[in-house]
């Protein structure tokens, strides 16, 4: 997350917006959001829904058995089609942007050419 | 005769210590220590090789050193704090859902819409409708997605 922010203008330099998910209350998020600095969205599924539209729920990975988001990442283009995807199969290794901005310096982007 | 203090059972312990509570404060926050815990397992090995050396001398010059009952005592503990880690890092990390229906590149991502931190709702569509500031184009290129387990 704050690997993301760090790179955040080189993401929206390329077109690309980054945003966050997870089961957290938009309040968690707000406070999560001004302590770290964090300026992208984090956006709040309290439910699940569309964390299971995903098929991303881990079902008692959270404190007291609650459901939560495994960790997972989602490049989709502007037609809103998925272009990668990384689900990784421990907690402690995530994507890191470096890695994501080499998968959208090599998309062929229609927008960008014409920028 | 008085024995000496064995520091080197306590020196190998305290980087065992060191190596258990240092990965979530602080190895975890960069890439390259949190993928892999080389760092903590480095701690480790050397803790390891003090802790073996400290119960040598502990047991072979006893007349000399200290620490033939919280030499192993403190080894022991070491022992456990270890595989305590590796069961965490290297089982318990891995016990993630198989997410076979994910969206997969070429499909579709699902439309959603959710609060953002301050309350306004946000859809996937809308998100893909503009560019981001900061960008050079007119039009936007895309999103990136980040599900996350969530701080609580």
């Amino acid at each position: 997350m704050r690997s993301f922010q760090q790179r955040l203008s080189d993401f929206n330099a390329r077109g690309f917006r980054v945003v966050a998910i997870s089961v957290d209350a938009p309040e968690v998020n707000r406070q999560h959001c001004q302590k770290l600095g964090f300026t992208y969205p984090f956006l709040s599924d309290a439910k699940a829904e569309v964390i299971q539209r995903y098929d991303l729920l881990h079902k008692g990975g959270g404190p007291n058995g609650a459901d939560i988001a495994r960790p997972a990442e989602f490049l989709i283009d502007s037609t809103g089609t998925v272009c990668w995807a990384n689900l990784t199969e421990s907690v402690f290794v995530r994507a890191r942007p470096e890695q994501v901005l080499k998968v959208i310096n090599g998309l062929k982007l229609v927008a960008s050419e014409a920028g | 005769m008085k024995r000496h203090w064995n520091i080197l059972l306590w020196a190998g312990f305290f980087l065992v210590l060191a190596g258990l509570l240092t990965y979530i404060p602080i190895f975890a926050l960069f890439p390259i220590t949190r993928d892999f815990p080389w760092a903590n397992l480095l701690l480790f090995a050397a803790g390891g090789v003090l802790l073996f050396a400290g119960l040598r001398r502990a047991f072979r010059q006893s007349e000399l050193y200290r620490g033939r009952i919280f030499g192993p005592i403190l080894a022991v503990l070491s022992v456990l704090g270890v595989g305590m880690f590796a069961y965490g890092l290297f089982y318990m990390g891995r016990q993630l859902p198989a997410s076979a229906t994910a969206p997969r590149p070429g499909q579709k991502a699902p439309d959603f819409s959710l609060p953002d931190q301050n309350g306004k709702l946000v859809t996937l569509s809308e998100l893909l409708s503009s560019p981001p500031g900061g960008s050079t184009s007119t039009k936007p290129n895309g999103v990136l997605l980040i599900f996350y387990r969530g701080y609580w």
